[in-house]
C-alpha cells in the first residue's frame, strides 16, 4: 500500500451510512458498485424474458403466451439486455476502475455521477410497467420501426421517455469519463501509457455523445407522429418510413461498438496477466479501436440492405462493412500473440477471456458474412442474425464482463471468489451457450425468420436443442449470482496484487481499496504503467 | 425448402430428453442454406459457401495457434514467458493479408449484386402488397389479383391452446389458401409495397427477400428454372401475426400457367357479379362469415370477442351495434394508428356489404338490418 493511500484514508473517511450512503454517494467506488448490482438485477430480469421466449419456442405450436405478449418479450428482452445490463455493467467497470487505473482520487464530476446512476431505476420502472398498461408492452421490436411502432398502445410514451432518460444517463456518464481521463491522470500517466481498458472507454464515450442524441431525435419524431399529428415517418402524410431506419441505425451501429469496445478493454487487461507477458501491439490496439469507432459511423445501412437502396449505396455500405474486419482482425491477432510463448495459467477470468476471443471471433465471422450484401438478402432477419448478435453480445460483451467480474472481484471485495465454483460456472456457461446459439445459425440458413412465436415443424429439432441450451445457460447464471454473493460476504483474504502477473496502478492498492484512493497522485513511470 | 418427414425415428438420446422429444415425430436437422431454383439463388449460395469456407480456414489457422499456446505455453509445464510486445513486420502482414482476402471477396459479391439489380427486360410483372397479415398478388399484365392467407387448418392449429398437434398439419404454417402461380423459365419482375406496416417478402428458393414498405415500390426479379412448390414467410416483424403470413409460390410450365390465368380471370368476374342486385340476409350472412374468416378473424377472433384492449371485441360493440353509417365508415376507412385497416380499398362491394351485415348479426349482435352492396357503392362516393 502506498503512502498516498494511507494519507487519504485518514482524512476522508466520514460519509453517510445505511441507505443514505447509497442514495447520496458521490464516491466512484460506491457508484460503480451500484451500477454493477443494477446490471446484475437486470441480467436476471432480461434473462427471465429470454426463458419465456425459449419456453414458447421449445415445441412448434403456441403453448404458453399469446403472440402479442411474445413480441413484447423479444422487444423488452433486447431493451433490458442492451440498456439495462451491458451498458450499465460496463459503466460500473468504468466507475470502479478508471480512477484507480489512472491514479485519480475520483471521477471528475462526482455529483453528476450520482445523478447518472439514479436516473436508471426510474427509466427502467417506466419501461417495465408497460407490461401492465392497456394494450400491453411495446411489441414492435427494440428497433422500434414505424409504422408498426406507431400501433403501440399506451406503452409508447413510456418507452420513449425511458429511452430519453437512459440516453441522458449515458451522455452524463460519458462526459464524466472523458473529463476524468483528460484532466485527472496522475503525473507521468501519458495517453500512450493508459491501460487499454481506459482507452476503450474513452473512445466509447465519444461514440455515445455522438449517437445518443440521434436516437433521442428518432424516438421523439415517433412520439410526435403518434400524438401530435406530424408525418415524419407516415407515407400517407408525405413522410418516409425508411428515414427512421437510417436515423436509428446511424445510432444503432455505433451502439454495437459502445457495447463491445469496453469488453475489448477488459479482455486486453486480463490476457496479459494470465499469460505473464505484456499485451502484444499496444499501439496498434489503440489505433485499431479508434478505427473501428470511426468506421462505425459509415456502415449503418448494412442493417437494412433489403429496404431497396440504390446499387451504389449497397456497394458503399458493403465495402465499408467489410473494411471493419481489418482492425477487428488486428485485435484478435494481437490477443493470440499476447498468449503466444507466455506462461499461461487458467483461472476463471482467463477461461472467460479465452472463450471470449474464440466465440466473439465466430460472431465476427458471421458478421462479415452478413456484410456481403447479396448473401445478406438470404440471411437478413433470420435466426442466422440472431445467432450472430448473440455470439457478439453474450459470448462477447457478457463473457468479457464475467471475466472482468472474476478478475477484479477480489480487488473490490478483498476476498477471493470460490475458484472451483468459478470453473464450474465457466464450463456450464460456455457449453450451454453454444448449445443455445450455435444451432440458430442452422435455423436461419434453413429459412426460419426471427421474431416469430411459432414455426414450421422442420425447425422443431434445432429449436428444441436451442431451448434446452437456453435453460441450462439461464440456470447456470444462478451459480454466478451465488459465487458473487459468497465472495462479497467473505472468503480467503485477497492480496494487494491478487494475480501473480497483474500490472497497473489498481493492483498497488490494498484489497479492498480504502474508500478514497490516490488523494496524493502517484508518480507513473514506464515500469509502473500498463503491463 | 425442407419438409417434415413422417415416421422418421430419433434414436438414442438420453431417456429424459427422448421423453421431452416425443412431440417431435420426424427429424429434420437442416444445416445449410438452400441452393434454390434461380440463377440468383445459386449465385448467392455459391457466394455464401465461398465466404463460409474462407472464414473457416482463417478460424482454423488462428485458433490452432491459440490452442498450441494453450497446450504448450502453460506455466504448469514450466513455460517461461517471453517478453516481446510488438513486431511491426507481423502487424503489417496481418493487416495486409486480410485486405487482400477482402478485396478478393468483394469481386464476386459486386458481380452478384449488379445482377440482382438488373430488373429490366422482364416477361411479366407481379405486384406484391403486404397487409397485416396476408399478401395480395396482382398480375399486372393479366389484370387480376387476389389475397393469399394462411391455410385454414394451420390457422386453427396455431391458436394458443388449440390442442392440435402441428406435426399432424400438412405444411404447418407454410400453406396458403391461394398460392402465387408463376411460369417457369420466364423473367418475372416483382414490385413490392405495403398497405399498413413494413413486411418483407421472402422465398429462400428464389434467393432473396425484399421489404414491402408503405409508400415505396421496391423491385426485384426471379426466373424459376424448375416446376415445383416453394415456400417462404414474411421476414420483417409486422405485428402480432407476423409469423402467420406465409408465401407459397407454385411454379408451373408456361402452358399450364396460361390455362390457370384464364380460369382465374373467369373466377374474378364471377366474384364481383351480383353487386347490382338485392341480396337476401341469409346470402349476406353466409358470404359475410367467409369474408370475416379471411380478413377479420385474426384480430377480432372467431367468437367476435377480440383480444382487448389492443383488438376490441365486436360482440356487443357500440360500433357494430350502432348506426350503419359509422360501422361502414370504420370497416371501409379503418382506424388510423391501430392495426384496423381501411378495407374499402381491399374488398369489393359485395364482400363489404356481406361482412358488415355479418358483424351486425353475429356473436349475439342483433341489429337485424342488412347492408346491401348498393349501400357500399353509395358510401364510396
Ligand atoms: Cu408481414
Amino acid at each position: 500500500m502506498s503512502e498516498a493511500v494511507m494519507h487519504g484514508h485518514e482524512h476522508h473517511d466520514h460519509h453517510p451510512t445505511g441507505w443514505k450512503r447509497w442514495l447520496f454517494t458521490t464516491n466512484h467506488k460506491d457508484i460503480g458498485t451500484l451500477y454493477m448490482l443494477f446490471s446484475l438485477v437486470m441480467f436476471f430480469v432480461g434473462g427471465a424474458m429470454a426463458m419465456v421466449i425459449r419456453a414458447e419456442l421449445l415445441h412448434p405450436g403456441l403453448q404458453y403466451v399469446d403472440t402479442q405478449f411474445f413480441n413484447s418479450m423479444t422487444t423488452l428482452h433486447a431493451l433490458v439486455m442492451i440498456f439495462g445490463v451491458v451498458m450499465p455493467g460496463t459503466v460500473g467497470f468504468a466507475n470502479w476502475l478508471i480512477p484507480m487505473m489512472i491514479g485519480a482520487p475520483d471521477m471528475a464530476l462526482p455529483r453528476m455521477n450520482n445523478w447518472s446512476f439514479w436516473i436508471l431505476p426510474f427509466a427502467f420502472t417506466l419501461l417495465l410497467v408497460t407490461l401492465f398498461v392497456p394494450g400491453g408492452g411495446p411489441a414492435g421490436g427494440w428497433t422500434m420501426y414505424p409504422p408498426l411502432m406507431l400501433q403501440t398502445g399506451d406503452a409508447m410514451p413510456f418507452v420513449i421517455f425511458a429511452v430519453h432518460f437512459l440516453g441522458a444517463s449515458s451522455i452524463m456518464g460519458s462526459i464524466n469519463i472523458i473529463a476524468t481521463i483528460f484532466n485527472m491522470r496522475a503525473p507521468g500517466m501519458s495517453f500512450m501509457r493508459l491501460p487499454l481498458f481506459v482507452w476503450t472507454w474513452l473512445i466509447t464515450s465519444f461514440l455515445l455523445i455522438a449517437t445518443i442524441p440521434v436516437l433521442a431525435g428518432a424516438v421523439t419524431m415517433l412520439l410526435t407522429d403518434k400524438y401530435f399529428g406530424t408525418s415524419f415517418f407516415n407515407a400517407a402524410g408525405g413522410g418516409d418510413p425508411v428515414l427512421f431506419q437510417h436515423v436509428f441505425w446511424f445510432f444503432g451501429h455505433p451502439e454495437v461498438y459502445i457495447l463491445i469496445l469496453p469488453a475489448f478493454g477488459i479482455v486486453s487487461q486480463i490476457l496479459p496477466t494470465f499469460s505473464r507477458k505484456p499485451l502484444f501491439g499496444y499501439e496498434s490496439m489503440v489505433y485499431a479501436t479508434a478505427s473501428i469507432a470511426f468506421l462505425s459511423f459509415f456502415v449503418w445501412a448494412h442493417h437494412m440492405f433489403t429496404v431497396g437502396m440504390p446499387l451504389a449505396g449497397e456497394l458503399f455500405f458493403m465495402y465499408a462493412t467489410m473494411s471493419i474486419a481489418v482492425p477487428t482482425g488486428v485485435k484478435v491477432f494481437n490477443w493470440v500473440s499476447t498468449m503466444w510463448r507466455g506462461s499461461l495459467t487458467f483461472e476463471t477470468p482467463m477461461l472467460f477471456a479465452i472463450s471470449f476471443v474464440v466465440l466473439f471471433s465466430i460472431g465476427g465471422f458471421s458478421g462479415l458474412m452478413l456484410g456481403i450484401t447479396p448473401a445478406d438478402f438470404q440471411y437478413h432477419d433470420t435466426y442466422f442474425v440472431v445467432a450472430h448478435f448473440h455470439y457478439v453480445l453474450v459470448t462477447g460483451a457478457i463473457f468479457a464482463m464475467m471475466a472482468g467480474v472474476y478478475y477484479w472481484l477480489p480487488k473490490w471485495t478483498g476476498h477471493m471468489y470460490d475458484e472451483t465454483l468459478g470453473q464450474w460456472h465457466f464450463w456450464l456457461s460456455t457449453i450451454s451457450v453454444n448449445v443455445l446459439f450455435f444451432p440458430q445459425h442452422f435455423l436461419g440458413l434453413a429459412g426460419m425468420p426471427r421474431r416469430i412465436p411459432d414455426y414450421a415443424v422442420q425447425f422443431a429439432e434445432w429449436n428444441f436443442i436451442s431451448s434446452i441450451g437456453g435453460f441450462v445457460f439461464g440456470l447456470s447464471q444462478l451459480l454466478f449470482l451465488y459465487i458473487i454473493v459468497k465472495c462479497i460476504r467473505g472468503g480467503e483474504k485477497a492480496t494487494d496484487r491478487v494475480w501473480e502477473g497483474a500490472h497497473g496502478l489498481e493492483w498497488t492498492l490494498s484489497s479492498p481499496p480504502p474508500y478514497h484512493t490516490f488523494v496524493t497522485p502517484p508518480q507513473v513511470t514506464d515500469a509502473t504503467a500498463h503491463s | 425448402m425442407g419438409h417434415s418427414k413422417t415416421g422418421g425415428g430419433i434414436s438414442g438420446v438420453l431417456a429424459t430428453l427422448a421423453l421431452l422429444w416425443s412431440q417431435t415425430a420426424g427429424a429434420d436437422y437442416a444445416l445449410n442454406m438452400t441452393r434454390g431454383v434461380t440463377e440468383l439463388s445459386r449465385e448467392f449460395y455459391d457466394l455464401h459457401m465461398l465466404i463460409l469456407w474462407i472464414c473457416c480456414a482463417i478460424a482454423v489457422l488462428v485458433f490452432s495457434v491459440m490452442f498450441w499456446s494453450i497446450f504448450k505455453h502453460r506455466k504448469s509445464q514450466g513455460a517461461v514467458a517471453a517478453q516481446f510486445h510488438h513486431s511491426t513486420k507481423a502487424e503489417l502482414i496481418w493487416t495486409i493479408i486480410p485486405i487482400i482476402i477482402l478485396v478478393g471477396m468483394a469481386f464476386p459479391a459486386t458481380k452478384a449484386l449488379v445482377k440482382m439489380e438488373s430488373t429490366g427486360d422482364a416477361d411479366m410483372t407481379v405486384k406484391i402488397t403486404g397487409h397485416q397479415w396476408k399478401w395480395h398478388y396482382e398480375y399486372v399484365d393479366a389484370g387480376f389479383g387476389f389475397f393469399s392467407v394462411l391455410a385454414a387448418d394451420s390457422n386453427e392449429a396455431r391458436a394458443l391452446g388449440s390442442g392440435k398437434n402441428p406435426e399432424e398439419v400438412e405444411n404447418y404454417l407454410l400453406e396458403v389458401d391461394r398460392p402465387l402461380v408463376l411460369p417457369v423459365g420466364k423473367k418475372v419482375r416483382f414490385l413490392m409495397t405495403a398497405n399498413d406496416v413494413i413486411h418483407a417478402w421472402w422465398v429462400p428458393a428464389l434467393g432473396w427477400k425484399r421489404d414491402s414498405i408503405p409508400g415505396y415500390i421496391n423491385e426485384s426479379w426471379a426466373r424459376i428454372d424448375e416446376p415445383g412448390t416453394y415456400r417462404g414467410q414474411c421476414a420483417e416483424l409486422c405485428g402480432k401475426d407476423h409469423g402467420f403470413m406465409p408465401i407459397v409460390v407454385k411454379a408451373v410450365p408456361e402452358d399450364e400457367y396460361y390455362a390457370w390465368v384464364e380460369e382465374a380471370l373467369v373466377a374474378q368476374v364471377d366474384a364481383s357479379a351480383g353487386a347490382d342486385r338485392e341480396w337476401s340476409k341469409d346470402e349476406l350472412m353466409t358470404k359475410g362469415e367467409q369474408v370475416y374468416g379471411t380478413f377479420c378473424v385474426a384480430c377480432h377472433q372467431p367468437n367476435g370477442q377480440g383480444i382487448p384492449p389492443a383488438f376490441p371485441a365486436l360482440a356487443g360493440s357500440v360500433i357494430a351495434a350502432g348506426p350503419v353509417a359509422e360501422h361502414l365508415d370504420r370497416v371501409m376507412n379503418g382506424k388510423p394508428g391501430t392495426a384496423m385497416a381501411a378495407f374499402g380499398a381491399q374488398l369489393n362491394d359485395v364482400d363489404l356489404a356481406a361482412v358488415t351485415t355479418y358483424e351486425r348479426n353475429a356473436f349475439g349482435n342483433n341489429a337485424g338490418d342488412v347492408v346491401q352492396p348498393a349501400a357500399i357503392k353509395a358510401a364510396r362516393k
